[in-house]
């Protein structure tokens, strides 16, 4: 694993790694010095050509407590609004000397071009590209899915996957690259998948994507979801109108009081609710059940840095050797 | 360390310590801790991974069957040294193990750290880097299994199973019926004429 630039092509070995990984960096968040040496004198840039709070925030804290130098870039205020192209923003980078490129960009497949045009030797990690794939928010997500799932059966959650787990993904399909990424890797470590979304939202093909697709939320949520994660309404995707009413929506797709209340009497009392972020309150997900104790949407961020944590390192250590493969033999 | 066998060859391999030659030098190891720091009082095991970790349980053990007053669960720990080696940059891809201490913490104790074989002792320095960031400890000793020799760094160790004279292309392998397979205790050389 040279670039984590999709979950679509992560084999389960390489997930369970980074997963593993995360679950040691995630005992270190909770130490009072929070940092590790092991990619002192590397040099992460989080290259953000799209707005981001957390994802940026995330990223540089996870290559900060590995004592790795961050250089953040957006291209609001850089020579990317003077027209320059990524290519010469990337070979910039290789001349300053980065290890890794974080990059979060607005065409789908920007990153798969910078990892494989040969402008740069640094490692590559996708923060998010256009409709394409956010694997880190989906390497997050099955994180913090995994935490409950081992716990609701008892088991140390390391090395276990996500098998026999039923995931309902609500909302704006079309436009989330956090359903497609989630969606790959979920099934890649053994869950089972229902897309919910209206019509209108749902992408074109997707009846061969491997999970279920339904439009109705009530009906999904009968079915008894293990987890169910709500997406944000891309409204600065929109150029159309894809519902007609902000109100239809939420009544329809969106995760109110009601739908927060019918868990208990469904007896879904472990059923935990994702999203993630930033939330559209009182559209795609009601405050009350935002700050339920059944969200774990703060979780998700904290899990966020632990996952990170393990991918820079997990790429940036070693002599380009596949995580996957990585040696557990403890030298002498 | 990793060191190829001379090509076509198979290494042969000879056992320096049998599974009642480590358990008797564990049980050494076991009564010199107790005899330097006269008496368990502060004392925490810190096994390194992999091997280290149950040795230290095992010499937890012994410790309380010489001192009843100790809970041998509540001494020991483990310390994970991955993060801080120096040659993540040379080697393979690690996959960090967990990293616990006992409930007591580090402060003011007398740390042992615990190991399978003492080589270069790049592991040390790597482990008294990683104890840094837990706590600080009184004192900090080392036990070990196996001293092999070929020192690269100015270490050595405060309680030693066996001295063990080894040649560089030597492999000194060390088995735990906790962490390999077949289940059973043994030290073997490999590589030797």
């Amino acid at each position: 694993m040279r670039h984590l630039l999709s979950t679509r092509d992560l084999s389960r070995a390489d997930a369970l790694a980074i997963l593993d990984t995360a679950e040691q960096m995630a005992a270190v968040s909770q130490r009072e010095v929070k940092k590790l040496p092991a990619l002192r004198g590397r040099t992460v840039v989080n290259l953000f050509f799209e707005d981001s709070t957390r994802t940026r925030i995330s990223f540089e804290a996870a290559a900060k407590r590995l004592s790795a130098d961050v250089i953040n870039f957006s291209a609001k205020g850089s020579s990317v609004s003077k027209g320059e192209s990524l290519k010469d923003t990337a070979q910039t980078l290789e001349a300053i000397g980065a290890d890794a490129v974080v990059i979060r960009h607005g065409s789908s497949g920007a990153p798969a071009r910078l990892a494989g045009s040969g402008w740069i030797n640094a490692a590559v990690l996708n923060a998010g590209d256009g409709t394409h794939e956010h694997p880190t928010q989906a390497l997050l997500d099955a994180f913090t899915m995994r935490r409950h799932w081992a716990k609701l059966h008892g088991t140390a959650s390391t090395g276990t996957d996500l098998t026999g787990m039923h995931v309902v993904i609500v909302g704006d399909v079309l436009h989330s690259r956090v359903a497609r990424s989630d969606l790959w890797l979920l099934r890649t470590l053994g869950a089972t998948v229902t897309l919910v979304a209206p019509p209108t939202l749902l992408p074109f093909g997707v009846e061969s994507w491997p999970c279920e697709v339904s439009y109705d939320l009530d009906a999904a949520l009968e079915t008894g979801p293990d987890a169910v994660m709500m997406l944000r309404v891309q409204g600065e995707r929109m150029q159309s109108a894809f519902f007609p009413s902000v109100r239809e929506y939420s009544r329809r797709w969106g995760f109110d009081d009601v739908r927060l209340d019918r868990l208990d009497t469904l007896g879904l009392k472990d059923t935990i609710l994702l999203h993630p972020g930033p939330m559209n309150r009182g559209l795609e997900i009601s405050s009350r059940a935002a700050d339920s104790p059944r969200a774990t949407i703060l979780e998700q961020v904290s899990n966020g840095v632990s996952v990170r944590m393990a991918a820079l390192y997990l790429l940036l250590s070693g002599e380009n050797t596949p995580a996957g493969t990585a040696t557990l033999e403890n030298s002498q | 360390m990793d060191l190829s066998n001379p090509p076509g060859a198979p290494a042969p391999a000879r056992t320096v310590l049998a599974s009642a030659d480590i358990d008797r030098a564990l049980t050494r190891i076991a009564h010199e801790i107790l005899e330097t720091n006269k008496g368990a009082a502060d004392l925490v095991l810190m096994g390194i991974p992999r091997r280290g970790y149950p040795l230290a349980r095992r010499l937890a053990d012994k410790i309380a069957a010489a001192d009843p007053s100790v809970d041998p669960a509540a001494i020991v720990g483990q310390l994970d040294v991955t993060m801080f080696r120096d040659d993540l940059a040379r080697q393979p891809t690690r996959t960090p193990h967990a990293t616990e201490v006992p409930l007591s913490g580090i402060d003011d104790k007398v740390v042992v750290l615990v190991d399978d074989v003492l080589y270069s002792g790049r592991t040390i320095r790597a482990a008294l880097d990683a104890l840094v960031d837990l706590g600080r400890p009184r004192v900090v000793r080392l036990a070990v299994l196996v001293d092999r020799g070929h020192r690269e760094l100015p270490i050595r160790a405060d309680h030693v199973g066996k001295n063990l004279p080894t040649a560089i292309v030597e492999k000194v392998r060390v088995h735990l019926r906790e962490t390999d397979l077949p289940a059973v205790d043994e030290v073997v050389i490999e590589g030797t004429l």
